[in-house]
């Protein structure tokens, strides 16, 4: 992505442009809803109500923003070497079945030990999902974007065969195991006094961690120096002397067990059990979360707070108007991906001009 | 006879199953040659899909929501193209955003429009593109193979799957013999010779884009108004990137990508075929591996351990012109 010739002053950038970018994308879903015969400002309403108007609402979204949390750190950090990882809904659903595996297997261990262990399963799977493409791109020459769509589809297979045939449980009709050992539960916020019955659980807090931990390792040590100079320029960085290729696959473990969050939220936190699609597609809204966060930690942790609002607000509003169905939100996320990613271009010109006759 | 009972339905479904995937990965082709990559094929078929059953269901024909499917194939085109070329945006992050968008919007318009909870009504055989009887059946039909052969292999298929068909020689022939099929080569190799030779580079790239929406258009309408009878949420169903991962295998060249989709049509038609079979040793066949095949493939072959491919080399890459 090559940058505009001027620059914008820093708050531009990382406030205005943003949003910008979210109230074109909600023009155009309100302009949709009008010409479908549907009152935008009602569904709107619906909308924030919906996400943040109670306090089971805002547990809700705060559950939804922990997913969109992990995927989005996992895209950014990729982002941040200039790699395109579509792969985190593979990468999350591999990870789902390494904290099953060991939730399922080991549930003989005391909480303080099965837990932790389900997530090493799981980042263990979600990384290896990821550094698989990674050390191809590194040393096989094939293209990642490539490489991790195909991955989500070999993830997504495996999963549904196993499930189906291998793990599900005895008798049952639905396509999934059975309850994990109480041990496995992690606590909800609920539980530590947060009064809200949402499943928002201690992943949210493990989500923070997280986007510390990336800030911490991406902006103060020479890795991930090395990691910011490759995505800025391979010429450089290999007159640097990085090591890509190793930087490439340990970028990608990375981003992959970062993905794995989605596995240790929903199903330590919420779910108890190994089921199929529990990724939700949240793999793909951390492009748009990341897009929109700039690849910064922070960013991206506002951004997910944004994102499960609009999603738990486009519950709702499925639910009030019963014409609006809540896959309205995936369009509002596709447009913020097309505005702040494809047609990121596209406004800065003019601001650029507004910007410049305000400044004289 | 009796192997021809069990051959020629396999095969005539290997066709028919064939045909959105050989559209969608031609498309792919033509798109990623002239040097834009294009990731949205799957949201391209899905919308063409979608307005091809809307204007089938409404006007009871089917042509007219053919023409519909690529209408709406090719305004999410012009997007993609507007993005890639006038503003040198990343093409595959474009191309992701538009593979979201049409998933959210074609369910949401569903729902708004025909509150069936996100399907079109199913269509009268009117609307749709039904197996066409080629003439001379009733003659050949006494012939013992070839009769057979000609009634439901040969013939007994939809136009589409002609048309798809007769598209490989067609894109073969374009790309490879003509001025513009070389010109259009030659911005996915060097755009800046095509520039120096005085034709516009951006004007050939969102031609290539065009052409690659209205195949997919095709793609979509062929899914919804000739395979099914009518829309349904997500009904590409990864088809999108199963022509992509087509189109890589087939080396970016038609008739290699015709070998692929058939390929992967055989695979697709054995899925059905072996569904719940009890195999001797094995137990019930596993069909997620059948279904994973293709994407496998993919990567092996990415990874250059069978053979190796080479992408145009400017894929990807926005031109801008020197000043």
């Amino acid at each position: 992505m090559s940058a505009a010739p001027a620059t914008l002053p820093r708050w531009v950038d990382l406030a205005l442009l943003p949003l910008l970018n979210l109230a074109l994308a909600l023009a155009i879903t309100a302009l949709l809803m009008l010409a479908t015969g549907n009152d935008p400002i009602v569904a709107l309403t619906a909308l924030a109500v919906g996400s943040l108007g109670s306090a089971d609402a805002i547990g809700y979204t705060l559950y939804y923003a922990t997913n969109m949390a992990f995927t989005g750190l996992a895209v950014a950090v990729a982002f941040q070497g200039g790699l395109f990882n579509i792969g985190a809904e593979g990468q999350a659903t591999m990870a789902g079945l390494g904290v099953a595996l060991v939730a399922l297997n080991l549930e003989a261990l005391p909480a303080a030990l099965l837990v932790p262990m389900a997530m090493l399963g799981g980042a263990g799977l979600g990384a290896g999902c990821a550094a698989i493409p990674g050390w191809l791109q590194a040393r096989r020459g094939s293209h990642i974007v490539i490489t991790t769509i195909m991955f989500n589809f070999l993830a997504a297979s495996l999963l549904v065969y196993l499930v189906v045939n291998v793990l599900i449980a005895p008798g049952s009709m639905s396509p999934e195991t059975r309850r994990f050992a109480a041990a496995a539960d992690l606590p909800l916020l609920s539980s530590l006094g947060l009064p809200s019955s949402a499943p928002v659980n201690l992943a949210l807090l493990l989500a923070l961690l997280a986007a510390a931990a990336v800030w911490l390792l991406v902006w103060r040590t020479p890795w991930g120096y090395g990691l910011r100079v490759m995505g800025q320029s391979t010429e450089v960085a290999r007159y640097a002397g990085i090591d890509q290729e190793r930087t490439t696959i340990l970028v990608m473990a990375l981003s992959g067990a970062l993905a794995s969050g989605v596995a240790v939220n929903e199903l330590l936190g919420a779910q108890h059990r190994l089921l199929l699609g529990f990724t939700g597609g949240y793999g793909f809204t951390g492009i748009a979360v990341a897009l929109m966060g700039h690849n910064h930690p922070a960013g991206v942790l506002l951004a997910a707070l944004l994102f499960g609002a609009l999603t738990q607000g486009g519950a709702e509003l499925a639910f009030e108007v019963p014409d609006v169905p809540s896959e309205i939100v995936v369009l509002i996320q596709g447009l913020v991906i097309l505005f702040a990613g494809a047609l990121g271009n596209m406004l800065r010109p003019a601001l650029l001009r507004v910007m410049g006759r305000a400044g004289r | 006879m009796e192997i021809l009972d069990a051959v020629l339905p396999p095969l005539a479904a290997t066709l028919r199953l064939a045909t959105p995937l050989l559209l969608a990965a031609l498309a792919g082709m033509v798109s990623e040659r002239a040097g834009i990559i294009d990731v949205g094929l799957e949201g391209k078929m899905l919308v063409g899909a979608f307005a091809a059953a809307a204007v089938a269901s409404a006007t009871g024909h089917a042509v007219p929501g053919l023409l519909a499917g690529v209408m709406a194939a090719c305004l999410l085109g012009l997007v993609h193209a507007y993005a890639c070329v006038t503003l040198r945006g990343s093409q595959v992050v474009s191309g992701m955003a538009i593979n979201i968008i049409a998933s959210g919007l074609t369910a949401t318009l569903a729902l708004s429009w025909f509150r069936l909870g996100g399907q079109t009504p199913p269509l009268p055989p009117d609307a749709r593109f039904l197996p066409l009887v080629l003439p001379g059946t009733e003659a050949l039909a006494d012939i013992p193979v070839l009769g057979r052969v000609y009634g439901t292999l040969i013939g007994g298929q939809t136009a589409l799957v002609y048309l798809a068909l007769a598209l490989v020689p067609l894109s073969a022939y374009v790309l490879g013999r003509t001025r513009f099929g070389l010109r259009l080569r030659a911005c996915g190799e060097h755009p800046a010779a095509v520039d120096t030779a005085g034709i516009s580079v951006a004007r050939l790239r969102y031609a290539a884009v065009l052409i690659a929406s209205v195949l997919c258009g095709v793609a979509g309408a062929s899914i919804a108004t000739a395979q099914g009878a009518g829309f349904q949420r997500d009904m590409t169903a990864g088809r999108g990137y199963i022509a992509l991962a087509a189109m890589i295998l087939g080396g970016w060249r038609p008739w290699p990508i015709l070998l692929a989709c058939l390929a992967f049509g055989v695979l697709d038609a054995v899925a059905i075929r072996l569904q719940g079979v009890e195999l001797p040793g094995v137990g019930q066949f596993p069909v997620q591996a059948v279904q994973a095949l293709p994407y496998l493939l993919t990567v092996i072959l990415l990874a250059g351990f069978v053979g190796r491919t080479v992408p145009p080399r400017a894929s990807g890459l926005p031109y801008i012109k020197e000043r």
